[in-house]
């Protein structure tokens, strides 16, 4: 193991990390305002990969502009659900909502194998690679990471500095208190329950444009998912970015120091012993 | 209104319930029902055949995974086994020694790639579809449990798919391997090295953590320490896996040849990753992925990766049984509308292992077919075909081997896949060093 | 005693034996596959009942309890010979023990917390298993096809797990009964309405979930065994299949939770059914229904979640009061 080996590891690690971080944003940010646990997250991810590839390789849209439409059908798709399925259980014991959501799950998923087969597809998009001493840098991880960063910052902003924003906070740290304010909670929940399926979708079409994928693929980021929530403090979406990261960072580092199939166990039971010590997360605030 | 509505959701969801409940004894007559109506639709299909003999119909019974992970693979091999059928069937049939004609029906059900109903769908098929003969699941773990019933019914049962080395190994004597076995999946591409570059001396070998790639891999690894190589680096990642940096980083940049791989999207994305994180070996060969039309996807990325195929379209075999490769392609396509991969031609070959054996038996008796299929050392357009018969490994496929695809840039630059290893079959040179 | 003259307890037995006998007296194999299958879905979901029905705690991935024991059988029976009931023991006292283990530490966790500690328990299990040599690692454990003659030949040896499934299932239902109407289990049901309230009248609370927790681990351990030694082989992407807890607590849901006829009812209303769209010839356009089972399943989850969340038994007590003497 040489320096260069680490830091290799070390940026590629940070490069992963920031998906998954944009990828846990919508789960996270959605506990947080309903405590709903989205188990249709990773389909909604799936989905908007196969939203990018079809209007890429069907319509032969760029897929930056493709992830601004495919960003706006999931906010439309969002709150669609969050109507049919979630408003009903959104006060029901946790149980309701958790199955609510693995019920969408299945339908996606059912109708999606249906459509699609499970056949890998790839856009077969590229931006080049770029060059850094030792290091070579895909074009597309770099505007990944570029999309991430702003994506956080809007989000950022309009929670803290928008009327909106703030209404979602408040419902989020009380709704009765909330309610009680003239906060409209119902329109505010459907608005987040959007924002954090829009924010799946636009995780999804920002790794169509580097991974293959199939509508299974998805899966694999919701269980990254929990891990980044509970490192980065459940609840919050900007935590999301920093679990995101630790996340990476120790993917890309750990098999350097052991057999590469030991990681997921470390991941697991850190995710494990986490919890226990602190449900609210590692870098969470109040429980 | 909403009450109402209530309500009649209740009572839906509830009769639904009771329906479902109540079938539970109906279960053994729906299907005897169904049988016969199914026969009933093929005999005019039938009728052209002048024979005066009496006809038999040998059903066939098999699960495919319509649905999950393997979907695409079994959808395949499907229909490479249905173009059999028809065509034995259009030709009339197969004449036994007692002078009747036996024609197929297939029957079969949807395992959804796992394992928790496998023996419930093979037993039914057995007792409830009367299959005279089986084909296994698409994947080892499938098989095997299918491969319990077959022999307790004393069933034959062609596998296809199903290429781990040890079920042959756990003292069945019905079930026969159609494909080449794990451990020969990934050695002929270390042939395929040494006849390249002579100098060649440091392999990593990176693979899915699972059954199937790890038979494999652990094969190869032997392999390869007999032949005198190094195996710098062996390790397995997890399936599903996407992100294929932190693996790729551990890969010794000095490394001649990367060999491994899984199935077909790990694959696929692995070879990918190599490509982005510029990785400079002369040579790569990975499992299941590259052999699939739609690895080129990947675009450059796909450039010189080289793939072990059960079976490829260019590889001209003269065969002895059964149609030639050429006869097959356009038979399929037009069936089908899309060319051939390995599993359609499994598909086609497991029919044909039963054709002959219960041709050369002149009877379905179990024992004779048996017999015969025991015997079998056949050249078909799939390749050579001949079993193990010893009592340790029966069943295992012994005369078949794989042909190595790499995939290379025609005179437009454009992706093409060539065969490049046995030398004999070869369409074009190995490209090497590919970096 | 008076518990066990209530004709909801009966129902429940007879139902279960009726099924489970059903393919005993006509020595039909296929039906005995089918009732497998449903036996397994059945004690399983009456297990889960005890932890998630009863003391309210949804354990999502309960299947690592069906996988460890699963495998600590076969490797009792590939590497030490051991006959398959001290398997199936064996299998039920490694899930037992590992809940008892875990029981302390995660159940502290309320609520999502909890189903979200479980699942990472299962994918801790899975992937440790894929590194663990003396389980097979990656290639899992294979039995010999000869290790059925002890037994009397691969088709004795499938009735006798049936046998061990039929034994497990009444088990389970009678099990489940007893706990529902002990001090025990009222202490649990106390927890599930409000566990600071049942803290205070005196429930020792760590302790009573624990044992919950065992309870419901010990047969999933066992059904393992049978199901791994009765397909020959197991391997961990099998054993630790998310989607089967899932299945579980979806039967669960469709029949009732906190009630013994609930899980029983559903597992066996939603086996038949997926049986049914598994094995269905119906179309629809041009492509076969079976290809959207998952959706149809789906669909159904829903309706079941957002409309009668108290499941089929449960809706029925409510509906009918005449009923609440018979169903349980």
């Amino acid at each position: 193991m040489n320096a260069g080996m680490i830091l290799t590891s070390l940026v590629d690690g940070l490069l992963i990390g920031v998906v998954y971080g944009i990828a846990a944003m919508g789960l996270n940010l959605i506990w947080g305002v309903m405590r709903v646990i989205n188990l249709a997250h990773g389909a909604l991810i799936s989905l908007g990969m196969f939203g990018v590839y079809l209007l890429f390789s069907g319509l032969g849209l760029n897929p930056y502009l493709s992830l601004v439409l495919v960003a706006l059908l999931g906010l439309l798709m969002g709150v669609l659900i969050y109507v049919i399925a979630i408003q009903r259980v959104i006060n029901a014991p946790y149980l309701s909502t958790l199955l609510a959501t693995f019920a969408i799950n299945m339908i996606i998923i059912g109708l999606g194998t249906a459509a699609f087969t499970t056949t890998p597809r790839d856009i077969g998009f590229s931006l080049g690679n770029v060059e850094l001493g030792p290091l070579t840098l895909q074009g597309t991880r770099l505007v990944a990471a570029l999309v991430t960063l702003t994506v956080t910052a809007i989000l950022y902003t309009f929670l803290y500095r928008t009327r909106t924003g703030k209404y979602i906070r408040a419902v989020s740290n009380n709704r009765a208190a909330a309610e009680l304010m003239g906060i409209p909670s119902a329109r505010i929940l459907a608005l987040s329950f959007g924002i954090g399926t829009m924010l799946a979708a636009i995780a999804g079409g920002l790794i169509a444009t580097f991974f293959s994928f199939t509508i299974l693929s998805g899966d694999l980021y919701q269980q990254k998912s929990f891990i980044i929530g509970v490192l980065g403090g459940l609840g919050n979406p900007l935590g999301a970015l920093v679990g995101g990261l630790i996340l990476g960072v120790l993917e890309g580092v750990l098999p350097l120091t052991m057999p590469n199939t030991w990681v997921p166990v470390i991941e697991f039971v850190l995710f494990i012993v986490i919890l226990l010590v602190k449900p609210s997360g590692l870098l969470g605030g109040k429980k | 209104m909403k009450r109402s509505l209530f309500n009649l959701f209740a009572v839906l969801v509830i009769l639904s319930l009771a329906l479902a409940a109540c079938g539970a004894p109906a279960v053994e007559e729906a299907p005897a029902a169904e049988a016969p109506a199914a026969a009933a639709t093929e005999a005019p299909a039938a009728e052209e055949a002048p024979a005066a003999a009496v006809e038999k119909t040998a059903i066939v019974g098999f699960t495919a995974s319509l649905t999950g992970k393997l979907n695409v693979e079994s959808t395949r091999q499907n229909n490479g086994f249905k173009l059999w059928m028809d065509q034995v069937n259009a030709a009339g049939g197969v004449p036994l020694a007692d002078g009747t004609v036996v024609k197929f029906d297939s029957k079969f059900y949807d395992d959804e790639s796992n394992k928790d109903r496998v023996q419930e769908l093979y037993t039914k098929l057995v007792t409830e579809d009367n299959a005279d003969f089986l084909i296994s699941p698409y994947s080892s773990g499938l098989a095997d449990a299918s491969a319990v019933i077959a022999e307790q019914y004393g069933k034959i049962m062609v596998t296809t798919g199903a290429a781990s080395d040890s079920t042959y190994q756990k003292g069945y004597t019905l079930v026969y391997q159609a494909y080449t076995p794990a451990s020969a999946y990934l050695t002929g591409s270390l042939d395929l090295l040494a006849n390249a570059d002579a100098a060649a001396k440091k392999i990593a070998i990176v693979h899915e953590n699972d059954k199937f790639s790890t038979d494999v891999v652990t094969a190869l690894e032997a392999y390869a320490i007999e032949k005198g190589y190094e195996v710098v680096l062996n390790e397995g990642y997890d399936s599903g896996t996407t992100d294929f940096a932190p693996i790729i980083n551990k890969i010794p940049a000095d490394v001649d040849a990367i060999m491994g791989g899984g199935h077909f999207a790990d694959g696929q994305q692995f070879a990918k990753a190599l490509s982005d994180k510029g990785v400079a070996a002369k040579f790569i060969s990975l499992l299941v992925a590259p052999p699939e039309p739609t690895f080129a996807e990947i675009g450059d990325a796909a450039f010189g990766i080289v793939g072990p195929s059960q079976w490829e379209p260019l590889a001209a075999f003269a065969p002895d049984y059964g149609p030639t490769g050429a006869e097959f392609i356009e038979a399929y396509k037009a069936a089908f509308g899309e060319e051939p991969s390995y599993h359609a031609a499994g598909g086609y070959a497991a029919g044909l292992i039963l054709q002959k054996g219960i041709e050369t038996a002149g009877s379905l008796d179990v024992e004779a077919v048996k017999a015969a299929i025991d015997s079998e050392d056949m050249m078909t357009f799939f390749g050579h075909i001949k079993f193990d018969t010893s009592a340790e490994n029966h069943g295992l496929q012994v005369g078949h081997s794989m042909v190595y695809v790499q995939w290379q840039k025609d005179a437009s630059g454009a992706l093409v896949k060539q065969v490049v290893w046995p030398l004999e079959g070869k369409t074009a040179e190995t490209v090497y060093p590919i970096k | 005693m008076k518990q066990w003259l209530h004709p909801g307890f009966w129902l429940t037995l007879l139902i279960v034996l009726a099924l489970g006998l059903a393919p005993v007296f006509t020595r039909n194999a296929g039906l005995r596959e089918t009732g497998f299958t449903i036996l397994l879905a059945i004690s399983m979901a009456v297990s889960l009942n005890i932890i998630m029905g009863y003391t309210g705690y949804v354990s999502f991935g309960h299947v690592v309890f069906y996988g460890l024991g699963g495998y600590t059988g076969m490797y009792l029976i590939d590497t030490w010979g051991a006959p398959l009931p001290l398997a199936v023991l064996g299998g039920g006292a490694t899930s037992a023990l590992l809940a008892f283990g875990l029981g302390k530490a995660i159940l502290r966790l309320r609520g999502a917390y909890f189903a979200l500690a479980t699942i990472g328990v299962n994918e801790a299990v899975r992937t440790f298993v894929a590194n663990f040599k003396p389980f097979g690692g990656p290639t899992g454990i294979e039995l010999q096809f000869s290790v059925y003659k002890q037994y009397g030949g691969a088709a004795d040896a499938l009735w006798l797990t049936y046998y061990g499934v039929i034994a497990i299932s009444v088990f389970a239902v009678i099990f489940s009964y007893y706990i529902k109407t002990s001090k025990f289990g009222l202490g649990l049901m106390s927890i599930r309405e409000d566990e600071d309230a049942a803290e205070v009248m005196g429930v020792i609370t760590p302790d009573a979930k624990t044992m919950a927790f065992v309870f419901s681990a010990f047969l999933p351990g066992m059904l393992g065994v049978l199901f791994f030694f009765k397909n020959g082989n197991v391997e961990p992407a099998d054993a630790f299949r998310l989607g089967f807890s899932i299945e579980s607590l979806v039967m669960i849901m469709l029949g009732g939770q906190g009630t013994l006829l609930g899980p029983v009812i559903g597992a066996l209303g939603y086996q038949r059914l997926r049986g049914l769209l598994l094995t269905s010839d119906a179309m629809i356009g041009s492509l076969p229904l079976k290809d959207f089972q998952l959706v149809i399943a789906g669909l159904l989850m829903l309706v079941i979640i957002l409309f009668i969340p108290a499941g089929l038994v449960g809706w029925l007590r409510q509906k009918f009061a005449f009923l609440r003497r018979i169903l349980v």
